[in-house]
């Protein structure tokens, strides 16, 4: 099953990509696991991810915690901590 | 009633009450307040809160500050958060106004209005809104000054803001 994953700010000028679909292997459960699974991909995406506290993780347009399971989700965004207002 | 708006499209469902407005155009303060609390006479306090583009400074001048967002999830934070501020405050009336794309300094970002019967609620979920706005709505600030761009880093003291809410603080 194929999720859509999305990135923004200097997390997608880091890694290159805006948008992808990605297949993910069964071991990656929670959220804390594909941070980790991100870092494999390449040298980009180990230096976009490699700080844990400015990376964060929405789950189908919510937040989400390191232990939030992703199984069943279609939209996975990744991002810094927000600034607007 | 909870009303969407976004780059001045028709809204999804009419009627005032309860509005979020995601969108690249300036708003107008007075226009705003007008069209939210037109024809009513039960409101008796209105708060309104503008956050504007401050300049960097003598030293680091800001040229420009762009913000990119998550569309979807902008309204759907936006829409969460006025959502837990009318569960906790009586308000008659809100409205949300978040801008995107390049900001000049000076310009309007933001937009909080409340409305109640009686002032206590309206300043206070004023206050509420742009705390959980400021830590939640996935919206992010590159600023462009003239040693070139960088990414504006969320500050510890908006999430510690969040403590004050915490139910057991509140007297």
């Amino acid at each position: 099953m194929s999720v859509k994953f999305l990135y923004f700010a200097w997390l997608r000028e880091q890694t290159g990509i805006s948008e992808e679909d990605i297949s993910l292997p069964d071991n990656v459960a929670t959220v804390a696991d594909l941070i980790q699974w991100q870092r494999g991909r390449g040298p980009e995406f180990e230096n976009a991810f490699e700080l844990d506290d400015v990376i964060r993780v929405a789950i189908d347009q919510t937040h989400a915690a390191p232990e939030t399971a992703i199984a069943g989700a279609r939209e996975i965004a990744f991002f810094p901590p927000v600034t607007g207002g | 009633m909870l009303v969407f708006e976004r780059d001045g499209e028709q809204p999804i469902s009419k009627g005032v009450g309860f509005v979020i407005k995601v969108q690249k155009q300036d708003f107008d303060i007075g226009a705003e307040v007008k069209a939210l609390t037109k024809g009513r006479t039960d409101i008796g306090a209105i708060v309104t809160f503008t956050g504007t583009v401050r300049d960097g400074g003598a030293e680091n001048p800001l040229v420009s500050m762009t913000l990119e967002h998550y569309p979807g999830m902008t309204e759907g934070e936006l829409a969460r958060i006025e959502g837990e501020a009318q569960e906790r405050w009586p308000l008659q009336a809100s409205l949300i106004i978040h801008r995107y794309g390049e900001l000049k300094p000076g310009e309007n970002i933001v937009l909080v209005v409340t409305a109640s019967r009686h002032r206590q609620a309206a300043f206070d979920a004023a206050s509420y809104l742009m705390d959980f706005l400021k830590t939640n709505a996935p919206f992010w600030k590159k600023e462009t000054g003239a040693d070139g761009e960088n990414w504006v880093a969320a500050k510890s003291s908006d999430d510690d803001a969040l403590d004050k809410w915490a139910e057991d603080n509140q007297n």
